[in-house]
């Protein structure tokens, strides 16, 4: 007796559905994560990649099927069955992938939402902003931090121009060419272009924003591991784009406190974020 | 005496100088295009071929710095302008629409050749600029204010040549609503007509509806550069973000220009090979609207790293991600038109299947893209390059191939070589899958687009990347000799080798001036496989007779 082909078809479906998500959790193609929101994104990742493998290992699973089975045979002529369609079939392979994008729609909502982006960008109600007279036209503003009342964000102001970033401490007034921040308190980065369009990005943060000239734009992110990770720029602004890169230092909030005071020309009576740590 | 003269015998020449005449001919301007693309498709490989050479060591050590961005702007320019668009939409569009609706030439044929006589100029501006005074240097984007930092003689080239470009263009689509809605052969409905008509009527509505505002942007870019205006400068209080809105509302759309024609030609290639109906044909019509309804309220998801709201960032990823509602049906059609088939596998079989794999892959990292937070980690890195090229190489690229194969027999009475046919399909797979696979893997791990020097941690995978474009360029080679060699020693095809039931196969290979021997066909069921003849209502006269000659000899 045979095997009915519906039940190896099931078979076949649910070993396609469990590679899927085997591949999702256990292939990693991501750099480390540095960043609060780096979990995050990478939990939006392995589900993607989830569905991604299932739908694509099954289309070209299908595709290897058919021309095997079907091919023509030597010496074979005629035609094919004359089917020309199947409403319930394609309402039903219509109805699948709405369901899947709307699914993937709401979650990737709610993944953007726990990593700030829907935070309104000009509400500068919140402690360490001082400069809020300008209004912000991109970025991922500080959130969640608020519900904890925890820890205020450290400002920083970037400055991009052909070819360098440049990083000011408005508390502190250091200005660095590489980026210092202490572990676990978040970092507001204010950003402008002098020249043309940059953009900043930390792939181990899993967040990139353009600094555009003429309209300020803001980042945050909470680090989490310490390290050093390149600062890059992703946006083609001249010829040596490619060397437009700088580094991105986390380290415990002592040694933080160590390099505000070493670097700093004011005196360092009231660093405010060695009180906070 | 009257003095009677039938235009298309005495005042064109003939032979092969008729394709570099101003022939009004849509057969002769469908071949034009063609040739004249796939010329300018060498040369923006080559181009490419640098871009890979340079990208070979971490280090900017093959080309200059400057002419390397001259370079990625000329490579991005000529493919997308100059190969892509013309090809899929002119060469195919003008060959096959005037066949499809019955009729004997375009609607307008003198400004069809028109439009592709503005081509060859633009093309030849554009790569003159590299040698004259140097090409633009601010990508094929060409975002203010860089755009207007970089030296101008070139960038301003560089706008004169995309706005000939977009003329020509215009002018097709116009031509192409007209012939498609206006030229039908009396009897012949709008749902009866083969699936390439849709797709370029869709894309034509496209082409109309969003290239003007391209042309618009450009001519106030260039404003801004010759003239010292500010309506994207930011130093004289302009806004650099607004030319991004106005330049993805063109340039999201030409995404869908260069691929629902390659959907409409895949549409006309599978049924035949497999031997079965286009499977949902409704549904498919229903697709490519939605997929034209919905490719015009994208645009903003480019720049989801750009001076964006979060509600803006929110819309866009919804609008973008439904996209694959439609698109979805139209694979999922192609997979049951192939269930059940007596497919044969040749080479444009081959090539569709490619097309399949390659945009399905493409389409699923669309998908990813569309979510802002993920988009916010790889937007501007190789991943985008890598979903870039599975769309518009491993989609359109494919199914040009495949289009070539399965028309070279109508075009010249001949066939090509299937050996060589099949070591072409094979070497370009394996070269492109190595080629652009491992790059999505390069921008999650950090490597930014556009730069001629990178972290040396990805210098191996850069390596492979390299080797799979030079397998790219190796299997040119199979596919000219074939091209050439075929024209005069291929198999004598006759009239209709695959047996065909689109009208274009119901003349005689190649078709005469003005197609048809005698009235054109009615052709009701373009997709009637698996139907005996009888039920066919196919009313013509040479149509019908070749038809069952076709079919004849396999029953």
């Amino acid at each position: 007796m045979r095997i009915p082909p519906a039940i190896l078809t099931l078979l076949a479906g649910m070993a396609l559905v469990l590679f899927g998500l085997w591949v999702g959790q256990n292939v990693n193609l991501l750099p480390v994560d540095a960043s609060a929101n780096a979990p995050v994104y990478d939990e939006l990742f392995r589900v993607l990649f989830s569905i991604g493998s299932i739908l694509f290992i099954g289309i070209v699973g299908l595709i290897l099927y058919s021309l095997v089975r079907f091919r023509r045979r030597v010496g074979e002529t005629g035609d094919g069955a004359a089917i020309e369609g199947n409403l319930p079939l394609e309402i039903l392979w219509t109805a699948i992938p709405a369901v899947v994008v709307l699914f993937v729609g709401i979650y990737s909502y709610d993944i953007y939402d726990r990593m700030g982006g829907m935070t309104p960008l000009n509400d500068h109600g919140m402690h360490g902003m001082q400069h809020s007279e300008e209004r912000t036209w991109g970025g991922i503003s500080p959130v969640a931090l608020e519900a904890d009342g925890a820890i205020a964000p450290l400002p920083v102001d970037v400055t991009a121009m052909q070819f360098a970033f440049i990083f000011h401490y408005p508390d502190s007034d250091i200005t660095s060419g590489e980026l210092h921040v202490p572990l676990g308190q978040p970092v507001a980065l204010q950003m402008k272009a002098l020249d043309v369009i940059h953009a900043f990005w930390v792939p181990q943060f899993r967040l990139k924003q353009d600094v555009i000239p003429g309209q300020p734009t803001l980042l945050s992110f909470t680090p989490t591991r310490a390290g050093q990770y390149p600062i890059v720029c992703a946006e083609l602004c001249g010829p040596y784009h490619g060397g437009m890169r700088s580094t991105v230092i986390v380290e415990e909030p002592e040694s933080f406190a160590a390099w505000v005071a070493k670097n700093s020309p004011n005196p360092p009576a009231e660093s405010p974020t060695a009180v906070q740590s | 005496m009257t003095l009677s003269l039938n235009p298309s015998e005495s005042l064109q020449p003939q032979g092969w100088l008729r394709y570099l005449s101003f022939s009004t001919d849509h057969k002769v301007i469908g071949l034009q295009y063609l040739v004249c693309g796939f010329l300018f498709y060498l040369i923006g490989g080559a181009l490419a071929g640098a871009i890979r050479t340079e990208l070979v060591t971490p280090i900017s050590d093959f080309l200059p710095r400057e002419t390397y961005n001259e370079v990625l702007t000329l490579h991005g320019t000529v493919m997308i302008f100059l190969w892509i668009v013309p090809v899929v939409n002119g060469a195919f569009g003008n060959y096959l629409i005037p066949f499809y609706v019955g009729a004997r030439d375009m609607a307008f044929p003198r400004l069809n050749a028109v439009a592709f006589w503005l081509i060859p100029p633009a093309g030849l501006l554009l790569i003159s600029s590299y040698f004259v005074t140097g090409a633009a240097q601010s990508g094929w984007t060409a975002y203010p204010p860089l755009s207007i930092t970089t030296p101008a003689t070139g960038q301003i080239i560089w706008i004169l040549s995309v706005l000939l470009l977009g003329g020509s263009s215009i002018f097709g689509g116009i031509n192409f609503i007209a012939t498609i809605l206006k030229l039908r052969r009396p009897g012949l409905g709008l749902m009866q007509l083969p699936m390439y008509c849709w797709a370029m009527l869709g894309t034509s509505i496209l082409v109309v509806l969003s290239t003007p505002v391209l042309a618009g942007t450009l001519v106030l870019l260039s404003f801004d550069i010759i003239a010292h205006t500010g309506f994207f400068n930011p130093a004289l209080g302009g806004n650099a973000v607004v030319y991004q809105h106005l330049f993805w509302f063109y340039s999201h759309p030409a995404v869908y220009i260069m691929v629902l024609p390659a959907f409409g030609l895949v549409s006309e290639i599978l049924p035949v090979h497999a031997r079965k109906p286009l499977f949902g044909y409704t549904t498919m019509v229903y697709s490519i609207m939605a997929i034209v309804f919905l490719g015009l309220i994208v645009w903003a998801h480019h720049m989801f790293t750009s001076g964006t709201p979060p509600w803006m960032r929110l819309f866009f990823t919804i609008a973008t991600a439904f996209i694959a509602v439609p698109t979805g049906i139209k694979f999922f059609n192609w997979l049951a038109t192939l269930w059940g088939g007596k497919i044969s596998l040749n080479t444009a079989m081959l090539f569709c299947c490619g097309f399949i794999v390659n945009f399905v892959f493409g389409g699923i990292t669309g998908v990813a893209l569309a979510q802002v937070p993920f988009d916010i980690h790889v937007h501007d890195t190789y991943f985008v390059v890598g979903h870039f090229h599975y769309i518009v190489y491993g989609g359109t690229v494919f199914v040009i191939f495949a289009s070539i194969y399965h028309w070279y027999p109508k075009v010249t009475g001949r066939l090509l070589n299937e050996p060589l046919g099949q070591l072409h399909f094979w070497l370009t797979f394996v070269g492109f899958n190595l080629c652009f696979a491992p790059q999505h893997w390069l921008g999650l791990n950090g490597m930014p687009r556009r730069v001629a020097e990178y972290d040396p941690q990805f210098t191996l995978i850069n390596q492979f990347s390299s080797a799979g474009a030079l397998l790219m360029a190796i299997s040119t080679f199979p596919f000219l000799i074939n091209v050439v060699m075929s024209a005069s020693n291929g198999a004598p095809a006759g009239d209709n080798p695959w047996n065909a039931l689109t009208p274009e196969w119901l003349t005689s290979s190649p078709p005469p001036v003005e197609n048809w021997h005698g009235e054109p066909p009615l052709v009701h069921e373009p997709y009637g496989y698996g139907v005996t003849p009888g039920e066919l209502s196919l009313e013509a006269s040479s149509g019908r007779d070749l038809w069952n000659l076709g079919q004849g000899d396999q029953r």
